[in-house]
């Protein structure tokens, strides 16, 4: 089991509010992404979580029962960390069984999991080493190993992919979501990535200055953005928001296309000038500077020949523009 | 980027650094020659060198008169116990001025160093009568209470500088491992800190060796350590430089020993966490 239910809860630093007041219903075996920008207290929400920061104000509840005075190890969850903070003077089998050591489990059990999470996350033959003797994929499959022997309620991750190259990151996180439909157990992830937040969420929350400003499956929030925060920071490239008289055209302060969403065409729509183009082969991204809109970014599907100085017409598809209020709520 | 090094200001280095290595171990060096002469020898003038008459006889004289083995093993008690003393007190301290520090524990990390500064004779008269009123007076564990607390500063200040290079991510991990505070300082914290420890713990023995004001002071014969051993050959009848030189040597020698074998361990210690 792993409900976690936040109500009202605060956090302040001193005379800093760092987190103002969340509500926020985590179901059990939920997937739940937590993504804004730094500084957004998203590291700070999963620590109060996980009982490493005290609340301010408001309860946490796991599982139905106040957890918001309980210390981290009384939680029942277990936590990866950046910077993996796995025991350097420890080898692999002793980082992995010291939560059960902890927890006063027999050595013969401690063993029989520690093997278990080893053949899991193929470790079997790494289990004598030290972590200072491992890759730094290795490193964050033991902290995962360190974390899945405890079979906790919930697991939280603190932006655990950030410190691996961009290959290996692409693989760890597929592996983390496999672990996660094989164990079927709450997970919490903490990234600035929306990428990672993207592909793997069941439900992202998105944070901005420490308030959450839309909670929804990855679609939802990629299709109906609540506002023009999570307009601009979910999907890449980011959305193109446009204001002036083509917005209020449409009867909005702001309106928003997403670069996949504009076609290039050869009358009517915005008339513009290639700034740049980047061919990835399967994409090709222009920048387009136009009179109608400003810069705007432009991902076009395949190979488009157009390069810097080209004169384009760009028109938004039909019912893909989003419109936002004046108050920046969509409308 | 390497500095060009030519062969000849290579030379001029070796020579310098040699000469300032010898002008810094000359004084032990003529103690170790003094303590081979004959007592004349010793205080001939001149001074003499290699034409001196080598003796043995400061030694053997030194160790039939005095009881040695009982000096050796008071100031082995004293050292090592005020400085295990010492870390039972300064590791839980250190802990958490590093990992959970309040507003003023800079202040109180500069206020327990500046007590270094204050000059011993300061509390001469009130840590003696303390002594004698409470029977500490010429006692071992009066002595390790003594030296203990005279060396803690450092001791806090060393094994705060180690503590706080280790990341206190690890230390959360621990916690929400289940790890409680002592286990989390017994299985995580120390065993991270060793080598910071090893050489806080070195440097602390050899501090308290080498201490003669308190331990001159505040003993007569019961818990007197080599330090008044040494003391006592300066005796007033008249000087006698041989075997003066001698009791150094014997009094110096063992801490030398175990300063030369732990020397890497020293340097390290020391130079702990300079380079990430």
């Amino acid at each position: 089991m792993g409900k976690i239910v936040l109500k009202s809860v605060c956090k302040s630093f001193g005379p800093v509010d760092v987190i103002p007041s969340i509500d926020l219903t985590i179901e059990n075996g939920e997937f739940v992404v937590f993504v804004g920008p730094s500084g957004c207290g998203k590291s700070t929400l999963l620590r109060l979580i996980a009982g490493l920061e005290d609340t301010t104000s408001g309860t946490i509840d796991i599982d139905g029962k106040d957890a918001t005075a309980l210390p981290p190890a009384k939680r029942g969850l277990a936590m990866v960390f950046q910077s993996y903070a796995l025991y350097p003077h420890m080898t692999v089998r002793n980082n992995i069984q010291f939560p059960l050591k902890m927890a006063g489990m027999d050595l013969a059990e401690q063993t029989r999991r520690a093997d278990a999470a080893a053949k899991v996350l193929n470790l079997t033959s790494y289990m004598e080493r030290k972590p200072g003797q491992l890759s730094g994929g290795q490193r964050q499959r033991v902290a995962i190993g360190r974390a899945i022997v405890r079979e906790p309620a919930a697991f939280l991750f603190d932006e655990p992919l950030s410190n691996l190259d961009a290959a290996l990151r692409v693989n760890m996180r597929q592996e983390i979501t496999e672990l996660h439909q094989s164990l079927k157990t709450t997970m919490i992830y903490v990234t600035h990535d929306q990428v990672e937040a993207m592909t793997m969420a069941d439900k992202i929350v998105v944070l901005n200055a420490g308030n959450i400003e839309q909670v929804g499956s990855p679609l939802q929030l990629y299709n109906h953005p609540a506002n023009t925060f999570v307009a601009g920071f979910i999907g890449s490239p980011k959305m193109n928001l446009i204001t002036g008289p083509e917005a209020e055209k449409l009867g909005a302060t702001t309106i928003g296309v997403r670069p996949e969403h504009l076609d290039v065409v050869s009358v009517g729509g915005w008339a513009g000038v290639v700034g740049l183009s980047e061919h990835l082969g399967s994409d090709t991204f222009l920048k387009v500077t136009t009179e109608a809109v400003g810069t705007i970014n432009v991902r076009a599907g395949g190979e488009v020949m157009l390069r810097h100085g080209d004169s384009v017409r760009l028109q938004p598809q039909v019912g893909k523009v989003h419109r936002f209020g004046p108050d920046g709520l969509a409308i | 980027m390497a500095r060009n090094v030519t062969p000849r200001r290579k030379l001029l280095f070796t020579v310098a650094a040699w000469f300032v290595a010898l002008l810094i171990f000359f004084p032990v060096l003529w103690t170790i020659l003094t303590s081979f002469k004959t007592e004349a020898s010793a205080v001939a003038s001149p001074p003499e060198f290699l034409g001196a008459d080598w003796t043995l006889v400061n030694y053997a004289d030194i160790w039939a008169r005095s009881d040695y083995p009982r000096f050796f093993l008071n100031s082995v008690i004293i050292s090592v116990g005020s400085t295990l003393l010492g870390l039972l007190i300064a590791i839980p301290a250190a802990w958490s001025m590093a990992f959970v520090p309040g507003k003023r524990t800079k202040d109180l990390l500069m206020w327990m160093l500046s007590t270094k500064m204050m000059p011993s004779a300061a509390v001469l008269i009130p840590m003696y009568l303390i002594f004698q009123k409470t029977g500490l007076f010429d006692s071992r564990t009066g002595l390790v209470l003594a030296l203990m607390l005279m060396n803690l500063p450092v001791i806090v200040w060393m094994l705060y500088t180690y503590f706080k290079e280790i990341p206190g991510e690890i230390l959360e991990a621990a916690r929400m491992d289940g790890a409680s505070l002592r286990n989390e300082i017994i299985y995580v914290l120390t065993p991270m800190a060793i080598p910071g420890i090893a050489s806080t713990m070195l440097l602390n023995i050899i501090l308290a060796w080498n201490e003669a004001f308190w331990t001159i002071t505040l003993t007569t014969v019961n818990a007197a350590p080599l330090s008044s051993f040494i003391a006592s050959y300066s005796a007033p009848q008249g000087l006698f430089y041989a075997k003066l030189s001698a009791a150094s040597v014997m009094a110096i020698a063992p801490i030398l020993i175990l300063g030369w074998f732990s020397q890497k361990q020293l340097v390290r210690g020391l130079t702990f966490g300079a380079v990430k």
